[in-house]
C-alpha cells in the first residue's frame, strides 16, 4: 500500500497508448477481420409483440443466390443448451433463436447464411413465418396483476424474483420519526448504445477441434458460456481478446449471437459473421438498460435528518432474464448512497414483458437507484421549507467516520465528501448560483438548481449474485496479469480481456512501470486468448484500475523481488540490503557495489550458476488478485461486503427551461469527483464526462419507446435520441483525491462516474424550475414534449386560478 | 457496374454492385477499414469521408455516385505508416477519444473545419462535430483537440519573433 503522491508515472499527465492507433483509424475492430471464405448472417425477427411460431416456410429463401443454410429456433435449440442467466427459474429459457414462440417485436426466429450480407438480407425476407399473434403485457405492474398474460406460460407467473430485505429497525425508525414522505421515481428503459453495434465472427477448425471467436464483447466467463451452450469444452474455445471493442458500457454482451454463429461454424464448416444492422442492434440485440419503477419512503426530523427508507423497485426486465434481475442487486451496496440512513427496507421485484430483453448497462442499476434517493433528499428539503444542500449535508457521513459500515453490511473505505462539496463551490458560490437563477426567474425563464451526491461502488465484488440466488456461492472474483522480462531485457506484460476504450494497456504499462521505474512506454501490453489466459472477471463493476491494476502491481513486485534478490546473492549481501533503483540494484551500504540491468537479465537468463539457490532461472511472474475485502458470502438475513471502493461524486447544475417550448438548457454545470489515486487523469476525465453526457442522453433524450402494439417505436437513431455536442454543456470538474486504503496504489473506480449522478441532479434541476407551478415530475427521461405539455397545462390551470 | 475514382490521391477502377454504398466500397473492397458504419442512415456519422473536400456520410451514398469524385479517408491523412498528423497528433494529446469508433470521421471532420477556418471559435468546432456522435467523451477532449489542433496549425512556420 502506499499513498498517493511521490509517482513517477501514475497519475501524471501521460498519453493514452491505445490513442495511436485509433487516430489513424487503424484499431481492429470485429468488422475489420475478413477470414477467407467467410459467410455472412442475416436475421428473421417476429413482429409482432408475442406470437406463437406455426411455421417456417425456407424453401424460397433456399432458393436464392449465395444462400447456403437457414437455421431456425428448433434446429438450434435441439443441438445446444439454453443460456446461462443465474436465476433459478428453469421454466423461462433464454436462447439465441425463439422456440415455438417468439415473446417479443424484433425477436429473432431463423438466421440466413449467405455469401453477402446483402443477399442473406434478401434471402431473409423471402422467409414465410406463419404467425398466430398472442396476447401480450408492456407493462411491469401489468405484468404483476393477476390474469395478465403471461410471458412465459410454464414458468406460471411474471415473477421472475421478489425479494424482500430488512437491514435494521425499519418499522421502529418510521414510528420514531416525526415525518414521512414518499415517491414514485420512474428510470425509463434507456441504455448507453455503443456506435459499434454487437458483431462476431466464429470459425471452427475440426482437425484441431478449436472454436475461434472474434468479437466486440464485454462479459465476465464468455467463453464458459459458449462452451456450455454449444456443449464442448471450453479448452476449445478460443476467445480472442485483442479484438478492439467500439463501446460498450455493459452493453455488450452478445452471447446468443455467438451461440448462433458458434453453431453455424461447426454446422457448415465456413467462418461466420453476424455484424448487427442498427435495427437488429436496437430490436433484438443486448442492448437495452433498466427500466425501473421506484416507491420510495422516507422517514425524517425536522431538520431533514433521514432516519430510514423503504424503496421498493420493480424492474421490467423485458422478454427473458439477461443481467438484468442482477441489476436489482449491485445497488444494495450503497443504497443509502453518501448518507447516514439507519435502517432500509428494500424489495427487488424482476418482471418479465414482452419487450427486448434488458441487458448489463453501466452502473449496473446504480443510477437508477441514485435517481430515486437524491430525488427523496430534494424533496425531504423541501416539505421542511431548507436548502437541499444544507440537507444533504446534515444527512451526510463525514470524513472522521470512516471506515463506515452501512445497514446492508458494505463497510465504505473511505471519503471526503464535504470537502469535495467544498471544492465544488470555491470557485463560484453557491449564493452567486442561486443569484444566477434568481436572475434568470426575472427574465421570465423557468430556472433551477440541481444536485445529486452520489457514490460509484467499484472492484466488482459481485455477491449481490449469492444475495439474490442463494444457490450461487461465488465469492471469488479476481483478474491477472502476467508480466515477462525476457532476455534482452525488454519487458511484456499480458492482460485477459477485451477493453471498449478504457485504456486498459495504458493501465498496465503505468502500473508495471511504476513499480521496476521503467518509461511505461517502452513496456509491451498484449492480450492473449482465452486459451492462453489467466482468470479474469473482465470490465465490470468498475473494477479495472483495481482489479487489473492490482494484479499488475503486484506481479511487477514479484519480479522487482526477484531482481533483487539475484543481485543481493551475486554481490554476496543480504537481500534486505540490496537497493532496486530504476533496473539497477545496489547495496544500501556500498552504493558502489551494484549490478546493472543487463547484469541482472544475463544472470537471469543465461547464468544459473549465479543465480540464488531456490530461485527459477528467467524473469516471469504472474500474479492473480482477489477483489479486496471480497471471499465472504452474504449472511442469514442478507447482509454482505459488497465492493471494496466507494468513489464519490457531486453535481451541481443550474438549468434553465424556456418556459414556451420547454426546452431545458443547461447553463452552468459543475462535478466535484474523487476516485482516490487517478492512475492516467486524461482517462479519469474523459470517463467522467463521457458518463455525464449518458446521463444527459437518460434524463432529457433516450428511451426504448414501445407504442400499445408492442412495437418499438425508437429503433433508429432518429428516434432514439442520443446527445450530440450541442446537447453536452461544457462542465467545470473539481478532483479531490481520497486514496482507498485496500487498493495498491489508493486507487478505486472511475468507469461509472458520471451516469450515476447526472440523471438525479438534472431531474433536480428540472423539479426546482417547475416548482413555482406547482407541479412536478419523476418519471425519465424529461422529454421536452413531455415538459412542454406540463409545463403549458400548469400555466393555464394558474391562469384560470 | 464499373466505376473509377480518386482514393487518397490513386485513381481506381472497380466493379461494384450499383447498391453498394460508399462505406462498403471503400471498406470491403478497397480494404479502408477506418471509416466504420454505426448507424447506417446517416445519424451517427462514424462512416464520414471526405468527397471533393467536403465532410459526408459514405453510409448514405451509393458508390456509383462517387464515381469520378475524389475522396478522402482517414489512411489519406495519415502522413505515413506509424506516423501521425498534426491533428491526429492534437486528439492523442488531449485524449479526444476512448474507444477509437467515432474517432477516425471526428478527425476528418476535423481535418474538412480547419481547412476552412484555421480560428475556429469553440461554438464553431462544437457545431462542426455536431453532426457525429461520440458515445464515449461527452465531447469535451475531442473539442479541446480540435482547438489544440488549430493553434498548432496556426503556429507552423511561424517566426519566433512573432511568439511571445
Amino acid at each position: 500500500m502506499s499513498a498517493a503522491g511521490h509517482h513517477r508515472y501514475v497519475s501524471t499527465d501521460r498519453r493514452v497508448h491505445e490513442d495511436r492507433r485509433f487516430v489513424a483509424g487503424k484499431g481492429q475492430f470485429v468488422a475489420d477481420i475478413d477470414l477467407p471464405h467467410t459467410k455472412h448472417v442475416a436475421l428473421v425477427t417476429c413482429p409482432h409483440a408475442a406470437a406463437r411460431i406455426k411455421s417456417i416456410d425456407k424453401s424460397a429463401a433456399l432458393k436464392m443466390p449465395g444462400v447456403h443454410y437457414v437455421v431456425d429456433g428448433a434446429e438450434l435449440a435441439a443441438a445446444t443448451l439454453p443460456l446461462l442467466t443465474g436465476l433459478d427459474t428453469p421454466n423461462v429459457p433464454r436462447r439465441p433463436l425463439a422456440l415455438d414462440i417468439a415473446r417479443y417485436s424484433g425477436e429473432w426466429v431463423a438466421a440466413v447464411v449467405a455469401d453477402s450480407r446483402a443477399q442473406a438480407e434478401d434471402a431473409a425476407e423471402a422467409i414465410e413465418v406463419d404467425y398466430e399473434p398472442l396476447p401480450f403485457v408492456l407493462d411491469a405492474e401489468k405484468a404483476l396483476e393477476k390474469g395478465s398474460p403471461l410471458v412465459h406460460e410454464a414458468h406460471g407467473s411474471n415473477v421472475l424474483l421478489d425479494k424482500t430485505f430488512v437491514w435494521g429497525e425499519v418499522d421502529k425508525d418510521f414510528a420514531a420519526s416525526p415525518r414521512k414522505l414518499s415517491l414514485r421515481v420512474k428510470w425509463g428503459r434507456s441504455s448507453t448504445v455503443p456506435i459499434e453495434t454487437f458483431g462476431v465472427v466464429t470459425s471452427w477448425d475440426p482437425w484441431r477441434e478449436i472454436l475461434d471467436v472474434y468479437a466486440s464483447i464485454q462479459m465476465p466467463r464468455y467463453a464458459d458460456q459458449i462452451g456450455l451452450a454449444l456443449k464442448i469444452p471450453t479448452s476449445s474455445v478460443r476467445v480472442h481478446y485483442d479484438v478492439d471493442v467500439g463501446g460498450s458500457y455493459g452493453v455488450k454482451r452478445g452471447i446468443k449471437n455467438t451461440v448462433l454463429c458458434g453453431y453455424l461454424a461447426r454446422r457448415l464448416n465456413f467462418p461466420i459473421r453476424l455484424i448487427e444492422d442498427r435495427l437488429e442492434n436496437m430490436r433484438g440485440g443486448d442492448a437495452h438498460g433498466p427500466e425501473r419503477l421506484f416507491h420510495v419512503e422516507v422517514a425524517f426530523d425536522d431538520q431533514g435528518i433521514v432516519r430510514s427508507m423503504k424503496m421498493r423497485a420493480l424492474e421490467n426486465v423485458g422478454a427473458y432474464a439477461g443481467r438484468s434481475p442482477f441489476q436489482l442487486g449491485k445497488p444494495i451496496g450503497a443504497i443509502v448512497g453518501p448518507y447516514k440512513i439507519n435502517s432500509v427496507e428494500y424489495q427487488a421485484i424482476a418482471v418479465v414483458t414482452n419487450k427486448t430483453t434488458q441487458d448489463a448497462v453501466r452502473g449496473f442499476g446504480q443510477g437508477p437507484t441514485n435517481l430515486a434517493l437524491e430525488r427523496c433528499m430534494d424533496e425531504v428539503a423541501n416539505v421542511l421549507g431548507l436548502d437541499p444542500l444544507e440537507v444533504r449535508r446534515r444527512n451526510m457521513i463525514r470524513h472522521e467516520e470512516f471506515p463506515y459500515l452501512i445497514p446492508t453490511g458494505t463497510t465504505y473505505d473511505s471519503g471526503n465528501y464535504e470537502t469535495v462539496i467544498d471544492k465544488v463551490l470555491a470557485n463560484t458560490s453557491y449564493k452567486d448560483l442561486k443569484a444566477e437563477r434568481d436572475r434568470l426567474r426575472g427574465e421570465g425563464k423557468l430556472a433551477g438548481i440541481g444536485m445529486a451526491a452520489c457514490l460509484e461502488p467499484s472492484g466488482g465484488n459481485a455477491t449481490f449474485e449469492a444475495l439474490l440466488n442463494p444457490a450461487i456461492t461465488t465469492s471469488t472474483f479476481m483478474d491477472s496479469c502476467r508480466i515477462n522480462i525476457d532476455g534482452m531485457g525488454a519487458i511484456t506484460a499480458a492482460m485477459h480481456t477485451t477493453s471498449s476504450g478504457q485504456g486498459h494497456e495504458t493501465l498496465v504499462g503505468t502500473v508495471v512501470g511504476e513499480v521496476l521505474q521503467v518509461d511505461p512506454d517502452t513496456i509491451r501490453v498484449t492480450r492473449p486468448d482465452s486459451l492462453n489466459s489467466l482468470p479474469s472477471g473482465t470490465p465490470v463493476g468498475s473494477r479495472m484500475a483495481i482489479m487489473l491494476g492490482g494484479a499488475a502491481f503486484h506481479a511487477a513486485q514479484k519480479l522487482k523481488d526477484k531482481l533483487a534478490a539475484i543481485a543481493a546473492h551475486d554481490l554476496g549481501i543480504p537481500f534486505d540490503r540490496a537497493v532496486y533503483e530504476c533496473g539497477e540494484v545496489f547495496d544500501r551500504n556500498a552504493p558502489d557495489k551494484r549490478r546493472s540491468w543487463a547484469d541482472l537479465i544475463n544472470i537471469a537468463h543465461r547464468n544459473y550458476h549465479r543465480m540464488p539457490a531456490g530461485l527459477e532461472p528467467g524473469l516471469a511472474a504472474e500474479h492473480i488478485y482477489q477483489v479486496p475485502t471480497g471471499g465472504t458470502l452474504p449472511t442469514k438475513d442478507g447482509r454482505v461486503q459488497m465492493y471494496p471502493c466507494f468513489s464519490f461524486e457531486f453535481h451541481l447544475l443550474l438549468l434553465s427551461i424556456d418556459p414556451d417550448l420547454g426546452r431545458p438548457e443547461i447553463v452552468r454545470y459543475r462535478l466535484g469527483h474523487d476516485c482516490g489515486t487517478q492512475i492516467n487523469p486524461k482517462i479519469v476525465r474523459g470517463m467522467t464526462m463521457g458518463g455525464i453526457a449518458h446521463g444527459i442522453g437518460a434524463a432529457l433524450y433516450e428511451e426504448f419507446a414501445y407504442n400499445d402494439e408492442g412495437q418499438l417505436v425508437a429503433q433508429t437513431f432518429m428516434d432514439y435520441l442520443l446527445p450530440s455536442s450541442h446537447e453536452v454543456p461544457m462542465v467545470e470538474i473539481v478532483d479531490h483525491e481520497t486514496p482507498s486504503p485496500h487498493t495498491v496504489l489508493g486507487q478505486k473506480g472511475s468507469g461509472e462516474s458520471g451516469y450515476l449522478g447526472a440523471p438525479a441532479a438534472i431531474a433536480n434541476a428540472i423539479n426546482d424550475a417547475i416548482r413555482p407551478l406547482g407541479i412536478s415530475i419523476n418519471t425519465l427521461p424529461i422529454k421536452v414534449s413531455k415538459l412542454g405539455d406540463l409545463i403549458a397545462d400548469a400555466r393555464i390551470k394558474k391562469e384560470i386560478e | 457496374m464499373p466505376i473509377e475514382l480518386n482514393v487518397n490521391g490513386v485513381m481506381r477502377t472497380l466493379d461494384v454492385e450499383s447498391r453498394t454504398t460508399l462505406l462498403d466500397c471503400l471498406r470491403d473492397s478497397l480494404d479502408l477499414k477506418g471509416a466504420h458504419a454505426g448507424c447506417e442512415h446517416g445519424v451517427c456519422g462514424a462512416c464520414t469521408v471526405l468527397f471533393d473536400g467536403v465532410a459526408v456520410r459514405s453510409c448514405l451514398m451509393f458508390a456509383p455516385q462517387a464515381a469520378g469524385s475524389t475522396i478522402t479517408t482517414i489512411e489519406g491523412v495519415t502522413p505515413g505508416p506509424g506516423e501521425l498528423s498534426l491533428i491526429q497528433d492534437a486528439f492523442c494529446e488531449t485524449h479526444g477519444l476512448q474507444c477509437g469508433y467515432c474517432t477516425p470521421a471526428m478527425i476528418m471532420v476535423a481535418h474538412a473545419l480547419l481547412a476552412d477556418n484555421p480560428a475556429p471559435t469553440r461554438e464553431e468546432i462544437v457545431e462542426a462535430i455536431s453532426g457525429n456522435i461520440c458515445r464515449c467523451t461527452g465531447y469535451a477532449q475531442i473539442v479541446e483537440a480540435i482547438a489544440l489542433a488549430a493553434e498548432r496549425i496556426r503556429g507552423v512556420n511561424r517566426p519566433r519573433s512573432l511568439n511571445r
